[in-house]
């Protein structure tokens, strides 16, 4: 049974091995998803989920994972921002999980963004 | 929407834009009456009367204040196409409840869905907020409350992903206990 002391046992272990958050500074990759009515329907949920599971389990740092409102392009939801420092900001649209984890490797990890699933492929 | 719990994550975003700090979300069923109830509750902006009445329709929204849109109207029609009801109330600064009661035997239920992955993108998306989840079967509840948890966690924040671990398990083993093991 998950317990409170458990609780009390993770932030022991976390408190001994945080160190000062960086990630609010100019040198953040931002990756944004729309999460208002349009993107929820449109399955933003998962893609949102797999964003941050993938994040955590790579252990990547200096990459924010957060939500926002409507973007603006209903028809091509759920749709995936990513802001890299001193870059053109790419628009992923269309978006499912499995596509989600091929950013974060591609395009996140090894610096290629994922052509194909961008604004401009559909466009 | 596919699952009740998409259109709880899409109604209680309307909370967080109104700026509430705490966010109640309740889902109660009642297996007698065969019915389930969704309240959420938010101590944000709320809402003029003149605002409460244009909310139901799909054709309103006020993308620069305050987002609602299709939100509403989508989980009004939800309720009540399963023969079930709807309110909403509003009164500014105060706060927003909307409420909807669906009949679980009715053909056009939809069903809750994946509640675990609303309320965990609801609580570690926005750290700054406070939650509460309350999940009741005939009488029995589960109450997940997020002061209570950052009381033990201190300054580890709530979207860590060992806490994320935690919560996603405890959520489960508490609604699943609830359940009799059986969902």
């Amino acid at each position: 049974m998950k317990s409170l002391e458990e609780l009390m046992a993770i932030k022991e272990k976390t408190m001994k091995k945080m160190t000062v958050r960086e990630d609010t500074g100019d040198d953040v990759t931002r990756i944004v998803v729309g999460m208002a009515t349009c993107g929820i329907a449109a399955g933003a949920r998962p893609v949102l989920n797999a964003l941050v599971d993938e994040v955590a389990k790579r252990n990547l740092k200096g990459v924010t994972v957060s939500q926002t409102g409507c973007i603006g392009m209903c028809q091509y939801e759920p749709i995936v921002e990513v802001t890299e420092p001193g870059k053109e900001k790419v628009t992923y649209v269309k978006m499912t999980a499995e596509k989600a984890i091929k950013v974060i490797n591609d395009h996140i990890v090894n610096g290629n963004p994922v052509a194909e699933y961008t604004v401009g492929a559909i466009k | 929407m596919r699952e009740l719990s998409l259109n709880i994550l899409d109604v209680a975003q309307n909370s967080i834009s109104a700026g509430a700090s705490l966010i109640t979300v309740e889902v109660t069923e009642d297996t007698e009456l065969k019915t389930l109830s969704v309240n959420i509750i938010d101590n944000g902006s709320g809402m003029t009367s003149e605002q409460l009445e244009k909310v139901r329709d799909p054709f309103y929204t006020t993308r620069t204040t305050r987002k609602v849109g299709m939100g509403i109207p989508l989980f009004k029609m939800a309720a009540e196409q399963t023969g079930g009801c709807f309110s909403i109330n509003s009164a500014p600064g105060k706060g927003t409840e909307v409420s909807a009661v669906f009949k679980t035997d009715s053909v056009d239920f939809t069903p809750l869905g994946d509640m675990r992955s609303t309320v965990i993108m609801l609580v570690t998306m926005n750290t700054d907020r406070d939650f509460v989840y309350r999940r009741v079967l005939d009488g029995r509840e589960f109450v997940l409350d997020t002061r209570e948890i950052k009381a033990v966690l201190g300054e580890v924040p709530l979207d860590n992903p060992d806490v994320t671990e935690w919560l996603k398990g405890y959520i489960d083993e508490n609604v699943n206990n609830l359940y009799g093991g059986v969902q």
